[in-house]
């Protein structure tokens, strides 16, 4: 049976990783490499960078330290942040990752998610969706928003993750910008709306502050990974009191 | 020497860091001669089979990649270098592929999600060396929407459940392939490389015991 994943997302600023965090068995918590180690040997499913530097120069440190993640770490890798690109997202997987997230461009050039798709295989396109709630009437909705929620773009959520599916998305990483940095649990009904509507797997962002939560976006949410900063950068839980929460509590887990 | 298939594959570089991780300098080759020279041969793979096979042609690799797995050198295939090696393939219509392995691959029932992505098991069908000191059922990382069906089923060494039985490994003399990626598959994969290697120095029809 396919297990859900747990993957800790880090955000990388000129090659260090921002946000702190809590490790003291760390020597350099900063150094993207060491962090990645560390969550490889914890029993992470999978690791998602979020490069926030806005500098080419930045972009060819990212490129440098994704080199360097992927042969110290033998597990999927993910990069997002930055990539407009066939170009820039080559440089990525040939660079050790995965996959690449697209969001701000794949909205402004929608044709970029069906050309990544075929020359990569839709395996490597993850289509990342900022989504915010709007007052509506009896039905909730949400509304994409790009540069890292700077911008609204009047695109309903659940439309748009059903376009980029269509267009060649292998993958959502789906962000309520609602829950986001509240640690008070994912937005389930965005989660479980999205999910229910593709066909390809959704990683839940934004809100977990408690193991309860993560079990709720999988369960009640339908996601299939649940993706964390804040709650394992700091130390609240570890990935594998994590894993063995959820495994206890049925969910199909690799532990 | 361990060739690893240069044709262009995703996942090359990370084939080649879970090789070198395990002590060997591997060398990275689109020559058919240096592929006949190695003691074992790995064909990496992520993406589509029919961009593959283009690739592999373009190369003038389909024969010499036959040529080697008849004369039973010791081969490893990788997802997409797996689903190759059989008789053709369903993704974007109909392909041929290498045709060295009876049977057809297709494409993922669409009753859960496509494609399967994430770590599953892999249930032991039958002892083979390549799984030694991996638990049965340990679990490793898949992403694929299509799946191989192999007309003997007494090749399938691997099975993994998702939704329908899905043949995870199958081995046949000193040809070994697999769906997932065991080098994204942690531990577990670097173990399986490393078994598959061994094997391949142990009975390398070139046996010489050079680990280069």
């Amino acid at each position: 049976m396919l297990t859900k994943r747990i993957i800790p997302c880090l955000d990388v600023k000129g090659g260090r990783v921002v946000k702190g965090t809590s490790f003291v068995q760390l020597r350099d918590a900063g150094d993207p490499v060491e962090l990645s180690s560390f969550y490889y040997r914890e029993g992470a499913d999978e690791l998602v960078f979020l490069d926030i530097t806005a500098t080419p120069e930045g972009r060819d440190t990212m490129v440098d330290v994704v080199e360097r993640i992927s042969e110290e770490v033998f597990m999927p890798l993910t990069v997002g942040g930055g990539l407009h690109s066939i170009a820039d997202m080559r440089r990525m997987l040939m660079a050790g990752a995965d996959k690449v997230s697209i969001n701000t461009a794949a909205v402004l050039n929608s044709s970029l998610i069906g050309e990544s798709a075929d020359k990569f295989g839709n395996q490597c396109i993850v289509v990342a969706i900022d989504a915010k709630r709007v007052e509506s009437g009896n039905q909730p909705q949400w509304e994409v928003y790009i540069y890292s929620g700077q911008e609204s773009t009047g695109i309903d959520a659940l439309d748009w993750a059903k376009q980029v599916v269509k267009l060649g998305a292998g993958e959502l990483l789906l962000t309520s910008m609602d829950a986001d940095g509240h640690r008070a649990g994912y937005d389930i009904e965005l989660t479980r709306a999205v999910s229910e509507a593709v066909s390809v797997p959704v990683i839940a962002s934004g809100g977990a502050g408690t193991l309860e939560d993560l079990y709720q976006a999988l369960v009640s949410g339908r996601a299939d990974a649940v993706l964390a900063a804040s709650i394992f950068h700091y130390g609240v839980y570890s990935i594998r009191e994590t894993k063995e929460y959820l495994a206890k509590r049925g969910i199909p887990i690799r532990v | 020497m361990i060739a690893i298939v240069d044709y262009g594959a995703g996942n090359l570089r990370s084939v080649v860091n879970a090789i070198t991780r395990l002590g060997y300098q591997p060398k990275i080759t689109s020559s058919p001669g240096e592929l006949f020279h190695a003691q074992a041969v790995i064909l990496p793979g992520v993406g589509a089979a029919p961009d593959t096979m283009t690739s592999l042609k373009k190369l003038g690799l389909t024969r010499p990649i036959g040529q080697l797995i008849a004369e039973g050198h010791p081969f490893l295939g990788v997802c997409i270098g797996l689903q190759v090696l059989f008789i053709g393939t369903e993704e974007g219509g109909w392909h041929e592929c290498l045709g060295i392995i009876p049977g057809r691959v297709k494409k993922l029932p669409s009753k859960f999600k496509v494609p399967h992505m994430g770590w599953n098991q892999v249930k032991q069908r039958i002892s083979h060396p390549v799984f030694e000191g991996i638990p049965d059922a340990a679990n490793f990382y898949f992403v694929h929407s299509y799946y191989v069906e192999p007309d003997d089923k007494s090749l399938v060494a691997g099975e993994t459940d998702y939704g329908i039985p899905i043949c995870s490994v199958i081995t046949r003399g000193k040809l070994v392939a697999t769906q997932f990626h065991p080098e994204k598959s942690g531990e577990f994969g670097l173990r399986l490389y490393d078994n598959f290697i061994k094997l391949a120095l142990a009975t390398s029809i070139r046996g010489n015991n050079i680990k280069c």
